[in-house]
């Protein structure tokens, strides 16, 4: 007699014979002719450039945290919102403290700078003179040659 | 009556070698890799749109070449696509069918003088098994083109031993 928990039994094993048997006949059935260029990482054609870990910016850590913080913020204050006029004034005061709170954590972030971001400073090769270009302008004798 | 209704003699026993069963298969799901080149890929688009419905032969786009079974070069090939094409082709799981659809997949097209830029031909980097003409070609010559690759696949034998 089968119990509840026998029946997920049966399902799970029936799933992973259903996944095992695709992959053994797949095994059986496939050409295996492997090469490096073959093996190499999909990369929509391009020749994979280092590792997939690569490492972010350590700015980023702090924009995400904050925008979690007002993310959640601007969630908490939609339901605060729907049920506003039956609390009245107590839920805009507790609302407002809620809101000083988090103020103060943006206060202190936007004055620690983490908000400004660091502009790029692109190195533009500049023309500098009498490299391939002749700076007088082509005589007469010149032109008609 | 149904195709198979009461057709079946001696025990309703089917006979077929596993080879051409595989081939069944293989041209009953042809996958097709999603990607586009030009203006033939807006023709690959309307082919698999609901108008000209690909996917009722069974080739729908795959955006990883390891699940695509054939390539659709649908477009112009310049030097620059050549070599992706080529790592493309390479990263595709065996077996594996291109088709190239349009001229300028074919042998160049209208480039096949003056552009500097485009490869004459997508069969100068890989194998193509089917040739599409057409600048652009209709979507039914598409699938004309798919139709014509299954007959190539159902002849294929993958896995009786090839004698030299």
């Amino acid at each position: 007699m089968l119990t509840e928990y026998g029946r997920v039994l049966i399902f799970i094993l029936v799933g992973a014979g259903i996944g095992a048997i695709s992959m053994v006949f797949a095994w059986l059935l496939r050409p295996h002719r492997p090469y490096p260029s073959k093996n190499a990482i999909y990369e929509c054609g391009e020749s994979p450039l280092g590792d997939t870990r690569i490492r972010f910016n350590i700015r980023f850590y702090v924009i995400a945290l904050v925008f979690l913080i007002f993310d959640v913020e601007v969630v908490f204050l939609f339901p605060w919102a729907v049920v506003y006029s039956a609390l009245g004034w107590f839920a805009f005061f507790e609302m407002l403290v809620f809101l000083a709170i988090l103020l103060v954590g943006y206060a202190y972030v936007w004055k620690r700078g983490d908000l400004e971001w660091d502009k790029p400073a692109p190195n533009i090769p500049r023309y500098e003179r009498g490299i391939g270009v002749r700076e007088t302008p082509l005589t007469e004798e010149e032109l008609v040659a | 009556m149904g195709l198979l209704n009461q057709r079946f003699e001696n025990g309703n026993v089917l006979l077929t070698s596993v080879d051409d069963v595989l081939a069944w298969g293989r041209l009953s799901s042809l996958w097709a890799m999603q990607f586009g080149l030009a203006c033939c890929a807006i023709e690959m688009m309307a082919t698999g749109a609901s108008h000209y419905d690909l996917d009722r032969f069974g080739t729908f786009f795959r955006s990883s070449p390891r699940q695509a079974d054939v390539m659709i070069v649908a477009g112009t090939v310049t030097l620059k696509m050549a070599s992706r094409i080529k790592t493309l082709y390479d990263q595709m799981a065996e077996p594996r069918y291109v088709l190239s659809m349009g001229s300028c997949a074919n042998c160049g097209g209208p480039y096949w003088e003056h552009g500097y830029h485009v490869l004459k031909g997508v069969d100068r980097v890989i194998p193509v098994d089917v040739y599409v003409p057409g600048c652009p070609p209709r979507p039914e010559a598409l699938m004309e083109g798919l139709l014509k690759l299954k007959e190539k696949i159902r002849k294929e034998r993958l896995i009786l031993k090839q004698t030299a």
